[in-house]
């Protein structure tokens, strides 16, 4: 086979007007998605679909699609909350945690210095993560991924206590319940409520603040869809490092911006269906 | 029934229990009071198991790996390291390393054993284990893998000692080396279990499963000079030209062992300086809670000290040797603990710098704790007593690999070749060009 003969130093340059308007926003916006830019951040290359390649090419879909449905995420607002203990207690007596575990609890990080305040509670609990850990690390398969919702869940019978999920998790969500024979741990109300139709866990029902908003990830509608899905405001998530995937998402949430999402928001949903 | 007792008897070296009731009565005390140690750690073991271990065990939620762990890592370690060392001789050949195999395995076996045996009072649901490991298995597991392989390289180094007493060379020889194999994966695989868990930075890596194996035939050496020079006290008839020069073989092995984990160590140590999430744990180790453990067991008791005094004992000097490797199994127990406990020390939200997780997460063993570790080593102890007398100091007439024309050189214990027509003497002068 012959190759055509190029001659590279006498190829005229066809300069930038060539390029069609819509090659050009083509390629913005693949620099755009590379960079992390949609979405306030880094977060959605953190919710990538699981076992899905999306680097090549397409850079931009895997913003549209989650790769559960529906797929149960938290958006906390670490501003709103005012550490008042509503939604731990809630787990506690909604999923009969006894005294000696937790599934969620509310950390406390202290400032020196700032101006506006000297404290901030951080709500942290199971991460749901896409890629979990503690997933991997089970020996006998006794926490597994929803296949439906991507909740991580414990079928305890298989549990032999080994506790190598508890060392695994990044979030320190798990322990040992002898009640239960098994590992514990969140499982966004699942078992206790949203399998019974209900709507919110019972943290994020108990919530006086709105502090932990639940909901549906894969419905544009859904508030939680809208809070991660803008620009004004930064979304973060815990270790990120560890490289995940949470489905735990992290903001200020005191701004105007999301504000008015959540005005919009309250009109469309009546605050009957929080209980 | 008593025929068949002689028969064993001549072909496995079996003396039976008419042996232990012949020994002296000091070592009788000795084997009672291991087997009252491992009788009160089972029962305050299953004390444990009945009241709930959250109760009895001071492991929380943090620190959900103990001293138990540590223990059983302690004789799987051990175990592994028995058999990669004596696999030198029975599988590779290597003739120096011949003598030692039969009371290898059998302590490998019996290190396995114990380590199962701690382990059972670790696991929450011990019997669920056996059932959903089959039925439910998790191929990306490593804790699968580890139990599963464990299971399989017990079953191998059981069939491979069988041959060994019953002096079926290819036989046992095959065995040694699939047991070999998967002992090797399944030890990587403990290893594993630490290292591919990316949440703990001290852990996450492939150093634990690299460091375990070098670790494991560190131990190992160690475990045979150690054991094999106690029954040389125990019985002074077992040692032979022959298995002097095993042991010497051992002891240079070992010294080169131990300073590969000297090497291991000190990049451990300063790597760990500059990496974020390790500064914490090696700090402890130097200057902070862990630095007894690590400075006078782990470095002083588990390194420098039999480095030492194995170099000095040139390998000959059997009481020395005792001693050294003594101390090195109680070091070789205290760097199993420092893998373990520190790992889990640093909270997982420590680096968000919340109060919470300000500080170092403590962990003390509790009586429970001890004394179900101490089953487990208690019951190590007394098989290898019993085994000493039950089993003749595992010496058999013949239990290495002597190919046909191949024999035993009285004088320097190694396999020499006769030629068509000469006899051993002259075999030998001609060896060692004795003319």
């Amino acid at each position: 086979m012959k190759f055509p003969k190029i001659n590279f130093d006498n190829l005229k340059n066809e300069g930038t007007e060539s390029v069609t308007a819509q090659e050009r926003r083509k390629f913005l916006k693949l620099g755009l998605a590379v960079a992390g830019v949609y979405a306030g951040g880094k977060i959605l290359s953190l919710t990538s679909i699981v076992g899905t390649a999306h680097a090549s090419g397409g850079g931009v879909d895997f913003v549209k699609k989650y790769p559960y449905n529906p797929h149960y995420s938290m958006v906390i607002r670490q501003t709103l909350c005012i550490d008042c203990e509503k939604c731990v207690d809630a787990c506690k007596s909604t999923n009969h945690v006894p005294d000696y575990g937790y599934r969620t609890r509310i950390l406390t990080k202290r400032y020196a210095g700032t101006l506006d305040k000297q404290v901030e509670f951080i709500p942290v609990l199971c991460n749901h993560c896409n890629d979990a850990p503690c997933v991997r690390a089970c020996p006998t398969r006794a926490t597994y991924k929803d296949p439906i919702t991507g909740i991580v869940r414990m079928e305890s019978r298989k549990c032999i206590g080994c506790k190598t999920c508890m060392l695994a998790c990044p979030y320190d969500a798990r322990y040992f319940s002898p009640a239960r024979r098994a590992v514990d741990k969140c499982d966004f109300c699942w078992e206790e409520r949203l399998s019974k139709g209900k709507k919110q866990t019972g943290c994020s029902a108990a919530c006086p603040t709105g502090a932990r908003t639940f909901g549906n990830l894969t419905d544009p509608e859904n508030i939680v869809y809208k809070l991660v899905h803008q620009l004004e405001e930064k979304v973060w998530v815990l270790r990120p490092a560890d490289d995940t995937k949470p489905n735990i998402f992290y903001m200020k949430g005191n701004m105007r911006s999301v504000d008015n999402i959540l005005r919009q928001h309250k009109l469309k949903y009546s605050e009957a269906e929080k209980s | 029934m008593t025929g068949r007792m002689v028969n064993i008897s001549k072909r496995w070296g079996f003396h039976g229990v008419a042996a232990l009731k012949d020994a002296s009565t000091g070592y009788k005390m000795v084997m009672g009071s291991f087997v009252l140690l491992a009788l009160a750690g089972a029962a305050v073991g299953l004390h444990g198991l009945l009241v709930g271990y959250h109760h009895v065990y001071g492991v929380t939620r943090e620190i959900s790996w103990g001293l138990l762990i540590s223990a059983y890592i302690f004789c799987v370690v051990t175990s592994t390291g028995l058999c990669i060392v004596s696999s030198i001789g029975h599988v590779f050949g290597g003739e120096a390393f011949m003598p030692i195999a039969k009371r290898a395995v059998f302590m490998s076996i019996i290190f396995m054993f114990g380590g199962f045996g701690i382990i059972f009072f670790d696991i929450e649901n011990p019997f669920r284990m056996a059932i959903w490991n089959v039925f439910s298995p998790n191929f990306v597991s490593n804790m699968w893998w580890m139990g599963t392989l464990y299971g399989a390289y017990l079953v191998f180094m059981v069939i491979e000692y069988y041959f060994l007493l019953e002096q079926n060379h290819t036989l046992s020889r095959l065995m040694g080396f699939f047991g070999l194999v998967v002992g090797i994966a399944a030890h990587s695989n403990l290893g594993a279990v630490f290292g591919m868990l990316h949440g703990r930075p001290f852990w996450y890596g492939p150093y634990l499963p690299i460091y375990f194996i070098f670790s494991a035939a560190m131990s190992g050496g160690c475990a045979i000079l150690f054991f094999t020079t106690l029954g040389w006290r125990i019985n002074p008839e077992i040692m032979n030209q022959r298995m002097e020069r095993s042991v010497k073989a051992i002891t240079q092995v070992t010294i080169f062992l131990i300073s590969v984990i000297i090497f291991f160590t000190i990049w451990k140590i300063i790597t760990g300086m500059v990496s974020e999430g390790k500064t914490l744990v090696i700090m402890s180790f130097l200057t902070g809670d862990y630095a007894i453990n690590f400075w006078v067991f782990e470095v002083f008791l588990g390194m420098f000290l039999p480095l030492y005094l194995l170099i000095r004992s040139r390998g000959n000097n059997f009481n020395l040797i005792l001693v050294a490797t003594g101390l090195m199994m109680i070091g070789i127990f205290f760097m199993r603990y420092d893998i373990v406990i520190p790992g889990q020390m640093e909270s997982v939200y420590h680096s968000m710098g919340v109060v919470e997780a300000a500080d170092m997460l403590k962990y003390t063993p509790s009586f429970h704790e001890i004394m179900a570790s101490i089953f487990g080593l208690a019951f190590i102890g007394f098989a290898y007593f019993a085994g000493e007398k039950m089993l003749n100091g595992h010496q058999l007439e013949k239990h290495e690999i002597v190919p046909d024309s191949g024999y035993i050189c009285p004088g320097c214990g190694a396999i020499h070749f006769m030629e068509e027509g000469e006899t051993e003497e002259d075999a030998m002068k001609r060896h060692h060009r004795i003319w």
